[in-house]
């Protein structure tokens, strides 16, 4: 037989049954950077029908030491945005859903109801309390990875009445008291170790198959392989404490899906890029004037006159005094059909500053 | 008693070392912490978890195990 899963089907413990479970499935991954990226890529090759993929930040170079789903050419680009388009080349059966923000108290509760099973591949603690304490009010499991240089931490929370993370850690630490990755440096391949093994939890959880990771934090370290794996009891006065704090939350606030969104760009990554153009959405009055490359001036008011000037096979980049413009402009575009444009991230003054750095490096 | 320590994360940047033995009389897991911190300075501004034989433990429980272990939160990812 000829399958795309054929080498999960033939496993008798997956077989075309779990094969189903994992096409039924909806997951959602939060944070699409070093943990987020084998996640989401091993349960996108494996057939998790519905993925959903947070992340507000964009690819950056120093990124791609560690998230591999990433290459030179989405750079500027937003991770979620970027990450959706190369699964669905992975697998194109798959429903994707990209959402360009962060998740905060006003979306959690929304988002998390929409999915089986949340994973949490965020970076820093305001997230992780977040995303934790959302999965206890909404009842969702929690596969739960974090890393620290060479050392890794993984568990399911909140699964089957199990403990949550609060259990393990009642409060974040001391705001700065850890700093992150971008701070500190990691090894490259310790998230793909730790988020593969997120990835194989997720798996197993779907296709109930196995121990799960749930009242359990396994600690793992790359230098000495050493892999410890800790109980944690469960402390139902904390799970109380989280749910009689629900209102925190907001229930209803609607989410803006991927089309809705207007892709965002930041200026230095388009520098020197070819076949672009740069539009200036101000009307022509307005301060500072950029020179020293070709700007097309376009002012907001006028866009609908004008969209057969985006009509091309360049990308578009728009600019305005401070992005919320542009961005308007841009989903003006989008309505129209024109979907190769981006709204850039930094104002009209920050666009004219680099600007003349670059002028003066020549 | 002879009790093996290990260190995780930012922890054992602190102690220079991932492991070390300890010698204690009975007591409870706050009088290795006592001790502990008065070796380590620097380890009363960590945030940290006290497993006792691979069983996270608060500090007031009864020093029964063999193997201690310091764990702190991750935020990377």
């Amino acid at each position: 037989m000829t399958n795309r899963y054929n080498k999960h089907i033939i496993l008798p413990e997956i077989g075309q049954e779990g094969q189903n479970k994992l096409s039924n499935a909806k997951v959602l991954v939060v944070g699409a950077g070093g943990l987020g990226c084998p996640i989401l890529q091993y349960l996108a090759a494996a057939g998790v029908g519905t993925l959903g993929i947070i992340d507000f930040d964009v690819v950056e170079i120093s990124n791609l030491q560690r998230q591999v789903l990433f290459g030179q050419t989405t750079l500027g680009e937003n991770k979620a945005l970027a990450a959706k388009k190369r699964l669905q080349d992975l697998n194109s059966e798959l429903k994707i859903n990209a959402y360009p923000e962060a998740l905060t108290h006003q979306n959690a509760l929304n988002l998390f109801m929409q999915y089986d099973i949340i994973v949490d591949g965020s970076d820093n603690f305001k997230t992780r309390y977040l995303v934790n304490d959302a999965c206890i009010i909404t009842n969702k499991p929690l596969v739960f990875g974090a890393i620290y240089k060479f050392e890794g931490q993984v568990s399911v929370f909140n699964y089957q009445n199990g403990p949550t993370y609060r259990c393990l850690f009642p409060n974040p630490p001391q705001k700065n008291a850890i700093p992150n990755c971008a701070e500190i440096g990691v090894l490259g391949v310790l998230p793909g170790i730790i988020g593969s093994m997120q990835a194989n939890e997720v798996i197993k959880i779907i296709t109930g198959i196995g121990a799960v990771l749930s009242g359990k934090l396994l600690c793992f370290n790359s230098l000495t392989n050493q892999t410890s794996i800790l109980k944690i009891k469960k402390n139902e006065a904390i799970i109380n404490a989280v749910k009689t704090k629900a209102s925190k939350f907001q229930f209803n606030k609607s989410m803006q899906h991927n089309c809705e969104v207007v892709k965002t760009a930041s200026f230095k990554h388009i520098i020197g890029k070819k076949n672009i153009q740069i539009i200036d959405v101000r009307e022509i009055h307005e301060q500072p004037k950029i020179d020293g490359f070709n700007v097309i001036s376009i002012p907001l008011s006028a866009i609908q006159n004008h969209l057969n000037l985006f009509k091309n096979n360049l990308e578009n980049y728009l600019f305005c005094q401070s992005g919320i413009r542009s961005k308007k402009a841009v989903k003006i575009l989008n309505d129209a059909g024109i979907t190769n444009c981006f709204s850039i991230e930094e104002s009209a003054q920050e666009i004219k500053n680099s600007t003349i750095m670059e002028l003066k490096k020549t | 008693m002879e009790i093996t320590i290990k260190y995780f994360g930012q922890i054992a940047e602190e102690t220079n070392t991932t492991e070390e033995t300890i010698r204690i009389e009975n007591g409870n897991i706050s009088n290795i912490l006592t001790l502990l911190l008065k070796k380590y300075d620097g380890l009363k501004y960590k945030d940290f978890q006290v497993a006792q034989n691979q069983e996270i433990v608060s500090p007031e429980t009864e020093i029964t195990g063999a193997e201690i272990a310091l764990l702190p939160p991750f935020s990377g990812g």
